[in-house]
């Protein structure tokens, strides 16, 4: 199990009020998957895929990667492991607008202590197989919205990481881009990629193996995605 | 993470904002400025007592025109005077007027143009006695000669050129008995100075050479601009500043000591009012440097806390893609310190230029022969000081960049 967590909760306490955002939740996820998160604004979605990318620590509960308890890491040790075991796509791309895009794909390269020549070509693969090779050495904040979010996609695949976290990755496109980046991850799960995608778009989630529905920091309950009934509805669309 | 792209990362994180960044540099350029004027004028003013010493020797003491100089403003008076005339001279080189004296010598000076074929150099002519060769230990290579009293008697024109004089005019040529001209008149070349190669209130080796009484008639001056005393020991000095003080009052008379137009300077005085002068610079500047270093290192912080602040979201993303507490802290120190070392290398190159200009407008305008040299201590000095400012007043700011919790910093809008 790549993922396993076992009443994994989150309480954020401001001025004394307590939001349980994340109210204890068991989870697996296997080497491979692709598991979309779905739910109601509100329901905790970002809270757990935040905790699952080690960007946040869980106020209770236990959550094991790759077999191992994350609660005891150092600082410096979950800022390793999201550089070499996750790749991160947000809703807002998180690009740095004035570097190139090559630059930003070499982010996560440069803290891996990767040497100059070799993270040059290894990002310029990327940047390839996310079609911009023509768009190497544009300032990213010249790039449409679908092409940033395309960036941010190499960004996260560059390091070769374990895990892909998505969060509402096409919350900020039209249909037709938002269609070419969800075709990505159809892509990078074919690929043999392990991928978590959150968003609250009923058809968007339906192009993973499984669906998990939040409610109100709860699993409400989990489904398996027909892929060929979803096709032929998706078709019929 | 290596740090040269650390380096190429606060680079670019600096260039997005070049104007505030040069902006909060000032406080670091003055600073270093001030920092690099006080070394480097107090080094020329080391030179400029040590050279003073080791040309004249402890026992030579020097009489000036005008009233004793009581600051740098001052310094015109002694210059200008023209109390010093030849009957001075006389009565003072009488063995039963100042019997401790081993030797008197007048000096003349006056700024001017020499030229040899189409070769001309700016400089200044001394005139002196024969005497003086000895105190202020000048020689000359064969073939060529010095000069000698009858020399002096009759107002030959002759010179001696100083070692600087000889290249500007002649180059790598011989210049001995070759005429050159100095306001339209022609003089001999009897000798070129030996290299003392050491500064001192006269630099001979600038300078051109000749005759007391031919450099008077040169430029028309009916009095001396110093008369150099040796007295027979350093214990003898005493008396002899009395025996001195005694004749030009009375030739002068002056009954009241505070209606001198003399005075007299020891080695021991020159050292006490250059050291005095430098010493009250080097408090001035010291403190300017202090103040304004400690005002640009606030501002550095300061700038450094808004920085830090409109970059939460990008903290908050290097975060999120692996970049350590550390990564996080050294990024925005080195920034500072950056910033910090760009205002001192502009501090250095200022001060540097400053202190040059100084220096060349007392050598042309008082006469003072400072010599110039590029201060590396002073530069050194600079480096450390200013990114000593960047590191202090950098580490606040840049730790509370590295303390930002990624996600936190990644909701900041
Ligand atoms: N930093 C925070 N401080 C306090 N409360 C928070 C914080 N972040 C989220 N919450 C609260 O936690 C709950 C879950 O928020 P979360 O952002 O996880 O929801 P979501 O499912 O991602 O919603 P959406 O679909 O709108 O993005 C919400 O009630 C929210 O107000
Ligand atoms: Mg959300």
């Amino acid at each position: 199990m790549l993922i396993e967590t076992k009443g994994l909760k989150k309480i954020y306490s401001i001025d004394g009020s307590e939001t349980p955002a994340v109210n204890g939740i068991n989870l697996e996820i296997k080497e491979g998957e692709f598991v979309a998160i779905i739910g109601p604004s509100g329901s905790g979605k970002s809270t757990l895929l935040q905790i699952l990318g080690c960007l946040d620590r869980p106020t209770g509960g236990e959550y094991f990667f790759d077999g191992k308890e994350i609660e005891k890491y150092s600082d410096d040790e979950l800022a390793h492991l999201r550089n070499k075991k996750f790749g991160f796509v947000f809703q807002s791309f998180n690009l740095l607008g004035r570097l190139s895009v090559l630059e930003n794909v070499e982010l996560p390269l440069i803290y891996a202590g990767i040497p100059e020549l070799k993270r040059r070509e290894m990002a310029v693969k990327v940047i390839g197989s996310v079609g911009l090779s023509d768009r190497v050495d544009f300032e990213t904040m010249r790039l449409s919205g679908g092409q940033k979010q395309r960036v941010a996609i190499a960004r996260a695949l560059v390091n070769e990481p374990r895990i892909i976290f998505a969060d509402e990755p096409t919350g900020n496109l039209d249909s037709k881009s938002g269609e070419i980046i969800l075709e990505f991850f159809e892509k990078l799960h074919e690929d043999g990629h392990t991928i978590v995608l959150v968003t609250h778009e009923t058809y968007l989630a339906e192009s993973a193996e499984r669906i998990i529905y939040l409610k109100d920091g709860l699993i409400e309950r989990e489904e398996i995605v027909n892929h060929k009934s979803f096709r032929e509805n998706k078709f019929s669309k | 993470m290596k740090f040269r792209d650390n380096l190429k990362m606060s680079y670019s994180g600096l260039t997005t904002h070049m104007s505030r960044s040069v902006l909060t540099i000032l406080g670091i350029v003055i600073g270093i400025t001030a920092i690099i004027i006080v070394m480097s004028l107090g080094q020329s003013a080391q030179n400029l007592i040590v050279g003073e010493i080791q040309s004249m020797g402890p026992e030579t003491i020097v009489v000036l025109p005008g009233k004793q100089p009581k600051g740098l403003s001052d310094v015109g008076g002694s210059i200008f005077g023209d109390s010093l005339k030849e009957r001075d001279f006389k009565d003072l080189s009488k063995k039963e007027n100042v019997p401790d004296a081993v030797n008197v010598g007048p000096v003349v000076f006056s700024q001017i143009n020499s030229s040899y074929g189409s070769e001309t150099y700016d400089t200044m002519i001394l005139g002196v006695s024969p005497s003086m060769f000895k105190t202020f230990g000048l020689e000359v290579n064969p073939p060529g000669t010095l000069f000698g009293s009858n020399d002096v008697n009759e107002k030959s024109s002759v010179v001696i050129l100083g070692n600087k004089a000889q290249t500007e005019l002649f180059g790598n040529s011989d210049s001995i008995g070759e005429k050159i001209k100095i306001k339209g008149k022609n003089f001999k070349v009897i000798g070129v100075l030996i290299k003392k190669g050491q500064s001192s209130f006269v630099n001979f080796d600038d300078h051109i050479i000749a005759p007391y009484t031919t450099v008077q008639d040169l430029s028309g001056l009916k009095y001396f601009n110093r008369i150099a005393v040796t007295a027979k020991s350093v214990e003898a000095i005493p008396s002899v500043i009395k025996d001195i003080e005694l004749v030009l009052r009375t030739n002068h008379k002056i009954d009241d000591p505070k209606n001198d137009d003399f005075y007299i300077q020891t080695q021991e005085d020159l050292v006490k009012s250059i050291s005095s002068i430098t010493d009250i610079l080097t408090i001035f500047l010291g403190s300017v440097a202090a103040i304004s270093l400690v005002v640009g290192g606030i501002g550095i912080m300061n700038i450094m806390f808004v920085s830090v602040t409109e970059r939460t979201r990008e903290i908050g993303l290097r975060k999120a893609l692996g970049a350590t507490n550390k990564n996080i802290l050294v990024q925005f120190l080195t920034e500072a310190v950056i910033l910090t070392v760009t205002g001192g290398v502009i501090g250095i190159i200022f001060g540097t230029g400053l202190t040059a200009l100084t220096v060349v407008v007392l050598n042309k305008f008082a006469g003072i022969n400072f010599s110039f040299s590029f201060p590396i201590d002073g530069a050194l000095l600079g480096l450390f000081v200013s990114s000593a400012v960047g590191f202090i007043f950098g580490i606040f700011p840049a730790r509370k960049a590295s303390l930002k919790s990624p996600i936190e910093a990644l909701r900041y809008e």
